[in-house]
């Protein structure tokens, strides 16, 4: 019998449903929309609202990061040190340099007007750990006048075993590390320079320091017990078939969590792979290569690169909004904000509940179909969504479509794909090109795209495209429509036709 | 004998806290929509003889060409850094104005 599982599987910290997980414990496996249902229930517990570390999570919560720490204390070929650009969403990049004093206000600000958010990171613009100082005192003075905030920071290592038990004493259960390799000879492509001891060491000197820093760093952390997350940037030709092997290696030490990134190139930027042509993955090559990472690691999938200064949900930037003229001139009730808080965080846990138990009474069986003759293909749309897990945003307003993979047996989240911030160059991308065909380009390779409603123009352009436009599934939750439209792929016998031609040209 | 910061430094505040001699300062304010940065201050600058083998400032700053030695000679020549040849970033630009 040929079961459609739309749901079913444990959900990151689910208070009552740990180990629901039947049978399921490969991180690799689609578990609905979280890979982490394999995890301890304490982990599960402590990521299960963090938008960050968990994608159920991320279509709820908002977090943000304050820009207070400017110094770096190494040098990486994918970043450059001069950006500051309100237009460019990437990490590194910021409008706004806090002070401590400032950032405490800004994130005290936001809390209340968002009440959606859980999670403040510091992760820059340079390296948090080695701005100690002002590192550190954000975090004491939010630990103390919004304890409800769970604090977080990303660090590329260097510095982190001298800070470790700091970071311990200010309740910071999460941290990320950026680890691009374990082997010096691949970081002498990554890192020309690092800053130690007083001198700044070139070359595979240098990123021998930094790999063996991180590892320390990394194994001190787990030894305490805070979660880390490893970031790797995925820079093809130089570390694309080592990262295997630094998934391996950071599991082993403790990692919870790996997100293989891609790497963002253009000579625009000034960095060194954007100025010497050095390529940034094709959305194929990232998903194979975290496919093949998965085998290993819980993966993280659903990462949006963002600035240093971000702010609202993941696929959103609210920034604009709280520059800090316009937060001088709030009124806030701090203690108010707190209280809406805890009553929109149960609101959504309510609705959450609600939804997984929908779910699970729902699990849809295809033993009325013709049995194919063999197992049909899987199928990857594209969805867009404004939040909340539901498809909910016009075609036209959407910023970022979410790929979703489905099969008989799962759908599964797979990335996602902005459509405008940047665009990822090539032959094929002339000034001449509109927006709308830019951004059906960029959904080559899925066959449908769900949305709340969608236009005359793009509905024919899509088509055209091989892309069947849908907005049947308006405000229902994503995967269940998904799985809804995979199902009646099957029923109209799309599913035992190979790819169309089309799409396996452009994907 | 004293180093220089010239235009083009970010303030990324990177250099402030490693100056034995605290000769590098934020100056306040900024007049007509010049943003002010980091400054040494020649009376105190040692250049750090005596108390690191390397110039502190000079090891650590990301940016190439903005400190200067005492003959205004940049301590961290452009390319130096980034590993980016200075033709290849100057081609690379041209190109992104040409636009």
């Amino acid at each position: 019998m040929v079961e459609l599982k739309v749901l079913g599987q444990g959900e990151s910290g689910a208070p009552g449903v740990a180990g629901s997980a039947g049978g399921c414990a490969s991180s690799g496996c689609g578990s609905r929309s979280d890979s982490l249902s394999h995890l301890p229930e304490h982990i599960r517990a402590k990521v299960h609202n963090h938008p960050c570390y968990s994608e159920e999570a991320h279509h709820h919560y908002a977090r943000m990061h304050v820009a207070v720490a400017p110094a770096c204390n190494i040098q990486c070929h994918y970043c450059n040190r001069k950006y500051d650009c309100a237009n460019e969403s990437r990490p590194g990049v910021v409008s706004e340099l806090l002070t401590p004093d400032q950032a405490v206000k800004k994130v005290l600000a936001v809390a209340a007007n968002i009440p959606q958010m859980t999670v403040l990171g510091i992760a820059g613009p340079g390296d948090p750990l080695a701005n100690p100082g002002r590192t550190l005192s954000t975090f004491r003075a939010l630990s103390e006048q919004a304890p409800d905030i769970k604090l977080c920071v990303s660090t590329n290592g260097l510095a982190l075993p001298d800070v470790v038990d700091e970071l311990c004493q200010h309740n910071i259960d999460h941290v990320t590390i950026t680890i691009n390799c374990v082997d010096p000879d691949i970081g002498a492509k990554i890192y020309p320079w690092i800053f130690w001891k007083g001198r700044r060491i070139k070359g595979r000197r240098g990123a021998a320091i930094l790999i063996e820093q991180q590892q320390k760093g990394l194994s001190m952390l787990t030894e305490r017990g805070i979660l880390v997350k490893v970031n790797s940037v995925l820079i093809p030709g130089v570390n694309d078939q080592h990262l295997k092997e630094v998934s391996r290696v950071v599991k082993a030490k403790g990692a919870f969590l790996h997100n293989v990134m891609p790497l963002i190139a253009e000579a625009a930027h000034g960095t060194f792979y954007g100025v010497m042509g050095q390529r940034g993955p094709t959305h194929d090559e990232l998903q194979a290569l975290q496919d093949a990472c998965a085998g290993d690691m819980a993966m993280m999938r659903h990462c949006r690169q963002c600035r240093a200064d971000a702010v609202g949900l993941l696929g959103e930037d609210r920034g604009d909004e709280f520059t800090m003229d316009k937060i001088e001139a709030m009124e806030i009730d701090y203690a108010r904000a707190m209280e809406e808080r805890a009553q929109v965080h149960a609101a959504i846990e309510a609705n959450r509940e609600a939804a997984r138990r929908k779910s699970n009474e729902s699990v849809v069986s295809l033993v009325s179909l013709k049995r194919p003759t063999r197992e049909p293909r899987p199928v990857l749309m594209a969805v867009a969504t404004a939040g909340g897990g539901l498809i909910n945003q016009h075609f036209g307003h959407a910023r970022e479509f979410l790929i979703y993979e489905a099969t008989a047996q799962d759908v599964r989240f797979i990335g996602h794909r902005k459509v405008d911030l940047y665009c990822s160059g090539g032959d094929t991308c002339g000034d001449a090109e509109t927006a709308l065909s830019k951004t059906i380009r960029s959904l080559s390779g899925c066959e449908a795209v769900l949305c709340a409603k969608i236009g005359y123009e793009p509905w024919g352009l899509l088509e055209e495209a091989g892309i069947v436009p849908n907005g049947e599934h308006a405000m229902e939750p994503i995967e269940e429509a998904v799985a809804a439209v995979y199902r009646e792929m099957a029923e109209q016998g799309a599913l035992n036709k190979p790819v169309p031609a089309k799409l396996r040209m452009s994907a | 004998m004293a180093f220089q910061i010239i235009e083009g430094c970010v303030n990324c505040f990177a250099c402030e806290p490693l100056c034995p001699s605290e000769a590098i300062y934020l100056p306040p304010g900024g007049t007509g929509g010049v943003k002010p940065h980091f400054l040494i201050d020649a009376r105190k600058c040692t250049e750090c003889d005596g108390d690191h083998p390397e110039p502190q400032c000079a090891s650590i700053c990301p940016i190439e060409g903005i400190i200067l030695d005492a003959l205004g000679v940049p301590l961290n020549p452009p390319g130096s850094l980034t590993g980016i040849p200075p033709e290849r970033m100057g081609a690379a630009m041209a190109e992104i104005h040409a636009r």
